[in-house]
């Protein structure tokens, strides 16, 4: 039944990737989509230079305010971002977010030994709100030239999802581009196969240390509108929930900490059905 | 409604405090700019440069 559900949940993703980035033409051309779709923002982290992508990525569309001249801060990308925090929390990184669905397929290639958490994990959680503090909201509006634009730290240094997304898509297809392949390229593809890699042996680890959107996300946990709860007088406190619980939090205890991905992983394998959503409650409650 | 509510007023408050503040965008224009830097090939984000 788990892993019914978890399956369903990678069909949701893919089915949400394709919903979001369903210009078909942009993959076979090197070119991305132009209509006005880009004003609003997606959910997730979908670069909205990827070929497919018909909306923006909230925080290059964050950056993009932010370094630009005209705007010091951005109350219509903070909407979104509180927007989707208060409807679903970090219900986004665990269903709606493309790189996400990458890390979930990754992790399932078999290796001898996976860990829980990287070494240093306790001091690691927390460098997700560095990146979003330095370099998602003060180096793109402190550091600008003189003409007063600035640049989007995050993106151009950082997001693994641009460049599997939109970096080699766009690269193996515009001829343009090619030509101008140079330094920052490889050092974000290696970014990327680093990723990549640690994402085989550990579960989502960008999502876990390095994502500014996670970070964002996760302070809506406790008061989204998709949250969860416990009840008190089904838990036994097994702990069954923290032992399959991949980004290896005490559910019972913290049923919507910061770092809860949503995966619903907890919910499915309490022995007494002490977990459940606010979805599912109100469900429960119609079927009533 | 009213025990959805009572449940769920701090998301709900957020919530509408999200839209208040996406229309206050609206009004100083900044989809435009979102609009600009995202319908032409972000070169920083792609790893160009």
């Amino acid at each position: 039944m788990a892993k019914k559900r978890g399956i369903l949940r990678h069909w949701f993703q893919a089915a949400f990737f394709a919903l979001t980035n369903g210009y078909v033409v942009g993959f076979l051309t090197g070119k991305i989509y132009q209509g006005n779709t880009k004003a609003l923002c997606v959910p997730g982290l979908n670069c909205y230079s990827c070929p497919g992508a018909l909306g923006s990525c909230p925080i290059g569309a964050l950056q993009s305010i932010l370094d630009s001249r005209t705007f010091t801060v951005s109350a219509y990308v903070f909407g979104f971002l509180m927007g989707f925090g208060a409807l679903f929390g970090r219900f986004v990184c665990g269903w709606l977010c493309p790189f996400g669905l990458v890390q979930d397929l990754l992790y399932k290639i078999p290796f001898v030994k996976k860990v829980k958490n990287l070494p240093g994990h306790k001091y690691l959680r927390y460098f997700r709100y560095v990146v979003l503090v330095l370099f998602v909201l003060l180096l793109p509006a402190v550091i600008v030239d003189i003409t007063g634009m600035g640049k989007p730290w995050f993106c151009e240094y950082i997001c693994p999802s641009g460049t599997l997304f939109a970096g080699i898509p766009l690269v193996a297809t515009n001829p343009d581009l090619q030509g101008a392949v140079g330094g920052l390229f490889i050092w974000k593809v290696s970014l990327l196969v680093l990723t990549g890699l640690l994402s085989v042996i550990s579960y989502r680890p960008f999502c876990k240390y390095v994502c500014p959107l996670g970070a964002i996300y996760g302070w809506f946990n406790p008061v989204a509108l998709y949250r969860y709860t416990v009840d008190p007088d089904k838990c036994t406190e097994c702990s069954a929930c923290k032992k399959v619980c991949k980004m290896d939090i005490d559910v019972w205890k913290h049923p919507n900490s910061p770092d809860c991905i949503r995966c619903g992983d907890c919910k499915n394998t309490c022995p007494e059905n002490a977990i459940s959503s606010t979805l599912d409650k109100m469900l429960h409650k119609n079927k009533k | 409604m009213g025990i959805f509510l009572k449940q769920n007023w701090k998301g709900v408050a957020l919530l509408c405090l999200s839209i208040l503040l996406i229309i206050i965008g609206v009004l100083r224009g900044e989809p435009a700019t979102v609009l600009q830097k995202a319908i032409h090939i972000c070169m920083e984000c792609i790893g160009i440069g």
